[in-house]
């Protein structure tokens, strides 16, 4: 960890300035033999100067170097950000000379990795920042900077100061059992401070759901048998936003896979277009690739023919999808009834040969999502499923809770949970010390000999 | 003359110490200031209490003796919490202070290989950082492989009431000067902590029918389970409940300036959960009233003991106090509540073992450590006691984890955490109590016993029989059906119960929050005693939660797995914090578990240690 690493911290070729950032403890070194203007050793911390990035006697680029000395900077070491002209050859000019004067290429995250270990940030900020980092709308930046703040930090402590404050009260009972200097925690009086608590991790929960939206967007599987018109309508949603069709190697290969934009909210279209028109076995192997897609997916949209009866395909994929979240589209309106759908089924009506429904399908998705309300919700969100597990069992403990309140299990039992819970939130704010984020570093950040 | 264990002090933690060794095979020498003292009692007249009483169970599974000497020697005995949930209950006995020290001393001097010696230790002799014997005051050295310090108040200590402050121990005996000084020469840290007890009354001059009286269980309760009860049910005696009231408040308001504490006479750190009545009334000053208990302190002398009223008050003042209580008007005080300072040392300069880190084969024991309490103390000079034996004869140490006593708890805090007050178990304190039960002593830890050598044959079989008796009630329960009849549809719907189907197993009934062994005795009779009947009951009724806890507890045994070197050099190990750093190098915790406890030390700091861990040392793995 002592050698000093280097990267380019802004999109390349996005923006009109570059960012390239230097930690470690030769930063200042490195980035002063390749300076034309002042001494940067000398610059007091946290100061901007201006001059120039130098090959020898080449000028490559007029920059903006912000000198940040240890310890007050992200990860705790010397710190040398250089803002260039935004062109991908100057900046990768300017990483090339860091390079090869020393510097070591940055693993990914490994600015965040420094900071964790070097005490600067907890895991959960650290995991907030690597989100800030890839974040790739406003939305997304907003969510990801409330974690960093340490919003979410804050939020999850009250809860558990709530849960401490219980405890305390309930083990003050059971070792002065004959004093009556507290009040007694009964049944009644744990179900009222157990139900505030409940309502805050669902709170934390709902919001958290949201959350995941807008980190990763909306899933949304497009399946139905050959030729109803999955791909038109793909085509169509895509055409109108100008997106680009992917074709995404490896082993999702035969799936189209595509991005649009709905109210800021990416969504991921998937298609199984691919795989039957292109094979003779298509049948089989379409019913079990679709299936695959229906488990990713968030939200399966199935396409039927308006003009054919139910087929046993149909029924089979109606099955399939009856405890997914689901729409129906129903495709080929322009023609004669002849399908025949059971009730209760969430349907858009419309066909792709003259783009007709597809603006309600649109318009049925952004409010099945409420993607029209998100910008004005309080964006403290969990936003991995680490985080979104440890706020479930915690929800769940608390639910036994009240489960075991009513088969009048005694209150010095109950605590059990409630310790459980104030641990599993301790361990998501980085209070609690646990063993399993040793193994998540070790996996994500490439440690060890 | 030269002995393998030497035990200085006759405490509740010299006893079990010199017991233990003595009774393991080492030629002991206990020695006390005065053998009339051996297991005093100076405070309160009980045994046992909320955590005290599992302590005392586990003490009795590895062999130790104050449970069996509490058993034979109370007149009162009741189960604490018994209304709450099966891991907080609790025995506590009213004991005899004249009985429980003769019945302790008699046991003691049946031990073989146990000698005695009155005298003062003034020093310790130490070579190549290695106990080598005693001096006493009158310069005589004896010597001896082990040493175990059990010197309870008696290090410097000062009796403080009021202004006054005279030099001694409680009673009024002479205390040690030097040995603390001594001890501190050879590298220890000391501190001074405080800690007090309330007056004493004539039983004759307290109006009785004024106080609301506070009896003993109606069920037989023995600590050990090697015992039968050995006590009358209707001759237990009866403690008494009085108040406070606005007098007595206004009483120790005005004269607040003139206590020990308050005044500024004292130095050492007290309790907070044993706090004098001028804190109580201070600290909480809307509480019009607290809760005072009055309780024999012995069937052969005539003195009550007044719990919860400790005062460092000078006696005039104590005086107007004590009369201000409604029945004791006219109460004649024999004895004046007083409060003591005494030195200790710094519990994180000791292994988990109880020996030393400073000197080797030196053990400590009890209010030395930092602790309080009787059943506290007497754990400790078991496990002292227990470890002095295995490292004389070379053998790995015994330590108790967390998850599997009381004791356990307890030396890992001291060692881990340390403390600055005076260290009382709490119930609180176990985060796995579901799992250490009054109940479940024997069977937690006896088996430990056996292979240490600390109990006889007799308490092994004891302890089988249990586990027999435990096994043939789950097959009874597992094996027998209820026949719903007209009968057994009547007592269901008395008491209000959803009646079961036909022919429900025994077990499943229990598994109801609301069905009892005891209602289930109504229908056929269930032979087994009450104590049996406790622990299976407690390990099918809360089946779940126990799971729970157990899952807790493998992610805590993982983690003391991790195993640090003890080779370790902390400055290595880059980007800890300096208090962290600090902390771990001080304690030296022995693993990744025992260093996640340490305060000061953050997960983060335990991210990087385990990190370090597993670059330097994972190649091994």
């Amino acid at each position: 960890m002592e050698d000093t690493i280097v990267a380019i911290s802004t999109s390349l070729g996005k923006g009109a300035i570059s960012i390239i950032r230097v930690s470690g403890k030769d930063a200042l070194n490195l980035v002063n033999n390749i300076f034309k203007g002042k001494d940067l050793t000398q610059v007091n911390s946290h100061t901007i100067h201006y001059g120039y990035i130098i090959d020898g006697n080449e000028e490559i680029d007029e920059v903006l170097v912000m000198v940040m000395l240890s310890p007050k900077t992200f990860t705790t070491e010397d710190i040398v950000e250089i803002n260039c002209h935004g062109s991908i050859a100057t900046t990768n000019r300017i990483l090339e000379l860091l390079i090869s004067s020393g510097a070591r290429l940055a693993e990914p995250g490994e600015f965040t990795k420094r900071a964790f270990l070097n005490g600067r940030i907890s895991l959960l900020e650290a995991e907030s920042v690597s989100d800030l980092i890839e974040s790739k709308s406003e939305t997304q930046r907003k969510m990801a900077l409330n974690g960093v703040n340490g919003r979410l930090t804050e939020l999850v402590r009250n809860i558990r100061d709530k849960i401490l404050d219980v405890i305390a009260n309930i083990e003050v009972n059971i070792d002065y059992p004959e004093y009556d200097d507290a009040i007694e925690v009964t049944h009644e009086f744990l179900k009222e401070k157990v139900n505030s608590m409940k309502q805050d991790l669902e709170l934390l929960l709902s919001n958290s759901k949201v959350g995941r939206i807008i980190k990763s967007g909306i899933d949304v599987a497009l399946v139905g048998r050959p030729n109803v018109g999955k791909s038109s309508i793909l085509n169509a949603l895509l055409n109108e936003d100008k997106a680009i069709v992917t074709d995404i190697s490896g082993t999702t290969r035969d799936i189209i896979e595509a991005k649009m934009n709905l109210n800021g909210i990416e969504i991921n279209l998937i298609d199984t277009a691919g795989i039957r028109e292109t094979e003779d076995v298509v049948e089989k192997i379409g019913v079990d690739k679709s299936k695959k897609i229906i488990d990713k997916a968030d939200l399966v949209i199935l396409v039927l023919n308006n003009n054919e009866e139910l087929t046993n395909d149909d029924l089979e994929l109606l099955e399939q999808i009856k405890n997914k979240t689901n729409l129906i589209f129903l495709n080929k309106t322009d023609l004669e009834q002849k399908i025949k759908l059971p009730d209760n089924l969430n349907i858009v009506k419309g066909n792709t040969k003259d783009l007709n429904g597809l603006e309600e399908l649109k318009q049925k998705i952004i409010e099945m999502y409420e993607l029209d309300k998100i910008e004005d919700k309080d964006l403290t969100y969990l936003s991995n499923v680490r985080q979104i597990t440890l706020v479930t069992e915690s929800l769940n403990s608390i639910k036994q809770v009240l489960k075991d309140i009513e088969s009048d299990i005694p209150v010095d039992m109950l605590e059990i949970h409630l310790r459980n819970v104030f641990d599993k939130l301790g361990i998501l704010i980085g209070e609690t010390y646990e063993d399993e984020l040793i193994d998540k570093l070790f996996k994500n950040f490439c440690l060890g000999k | 003359m030269k002995y393998d264990c030497i035990v200085v002090g006759g405490g509740h933690a010299g006893c079990e110490a010199a017991h233990i060794t003595a009774f393991m095979g080492k030629k002991t020498l206990l020695i006390t200031m005065n053998k009339k003292n051996i297991a005093d009692m100076p405070c309160n007249p009980s045994i046992g209490g909320t955590a005290k009483g599992v302590i005392v169970r586990d003490i009795d599974a590895l062999g130790g003796l104050m449970g069996k000497v509490a058993d034979e020697s109370h007149f009162q005995i009741k189960m604490l919490n018994s209304k709450k949930g099966p891991a907080v209950r609790s025995l506590r006995c009213q004991a005899d202070k004249t009985t429980y020290p003769k019945n302790m001393l008699k046991r003691l001097e049946e031990t073989e290989n146990l000698n005695f010696m009155e005298a003062t230790i003034e020093n310790i002799l130490v070579e190549n950082n290695k106990i080598k014997g005693i001096v006493t005051s009158n310069n005589e050295e004896i010597l001896c492989d082990a040493l175990i310090l059990t010197t309870g108040t008696y290090l410097k200590s000062n009796i403080l009431r009021g202004a006054i402050s005279t030099e001694g121990g409680p009673h009024g005996e002479a205390r040690s000067n030097f040995l603390s000084d001594n001890l501190k020469k050879l590298g220890f840290t000391i501190q001074r902590l405080k800690t007090g007890t309330p007056p004493r009354i004539k039983a004759e001059s307290i109006d009785f029918s004024v106080c609301s009286p506070e009896y003993g269980d109606n069920v037989f309760y023995t600590f050990s389970h090697d015992d039968k009860p050995k006590y009358k049910i209707e001759e237990q005696q009866k403690c008494y409940l009085i108040y406070t009231n606005e007098k007595t408040h206004q009483i120790i308001m005005e004269n607040l300036d003139k206590s020990s504490m308050y005044g500024g006479y004292v130095t050492g750190v007290g309790p907070r959960y044993c706090p004098s009545i001028e804190d109580k009334i201070v600290r909480f000053k809307d509480k019009e009233r607290h809760q005072l208990f009055l309780e024999p302190e012995s069937m052969f002398y005539d003195e009550w003991y007044i719990q919860g009223f400790s005062t460092s008050m000078p006696e005039d003042v104590q005086e107007q106090m004590v009369h201000s209580l409604k029945g004791l008007e006219k109460a004649i005080i024999t004895k004046y509540a007083y409060a003591i300072e005494y030195d200790a040392i710094d519990p994180l300069q000791l292994k988990p073992s109880l020996e030393t880190k400073v000197i080797e084969n030196l053990f400590t024991a009890g209010q030395i450590n930092g602790t309080s309490g009787y059943e506290e103390a007497a754990g400790q000079g078991l496990i002292a006691g227990i470890n002095a034996v295995l490292k004389l004869e070379e053998k790995e140490p015994f330590i108790l984890k967390r998850n599997e006593s009381y004791l356990g708890v307890l030396i890992d805090d001291l060692v881990t955490k340390g403390t600055n007050e005076p260290y009382r178990m709490l119930t609180s304190r176990a985060e796995y109590r579901l799992l250490l039960r009054h109940d479940n002593a024997d069977i937690r830890l006896r088996e430990y016993g056996h292979k240490l050598g600390t109990i006889t044959e007799e308490m092994y079989k004891n302890y089988q029989n249990r586990l027999k008796e435990i096994e043939e009630l789950k097959n009874f329960l597992k094996n027998t059906k209820l026949e719903v009849t007209e009968e057994v549809k009547t007592i269901f719907e008395e008491n209000n119960f959803s009646l079961p189907i036909n022919k429900t197993y025994f077990l499943e009934l229990l598994k109801r929050p609301e069905i009892t062994l005891d209602f289930l005795n109504e229908f056929i009779l269930i032979p087994f005693s009450l104590d049996i009947k406790e622990i299976v009951s407690i390990d099918i009724k809360y089946e779940g939660y126990i799971k729970k806890t157990e899952k807790e507890i493998e992610r805590m045994l993982k983690l003391e797995e991790k195993q640090i070197p003890k080779d370790i050099d902390y400055k290595n190990v880059k980007n800890l914090a300096s208090e962290a750093r600090q902390k771990l190098e001080t304690i030296r915790p022995l693993s990744i578990g025992q260093a996640s406890r340490i305060s000061g030390v953050n997960p983060a700091d335990i991210s990087i240690l385990a990190i370090y861990l597993k670059k330097e040392y994972g190649k091994n793995e």
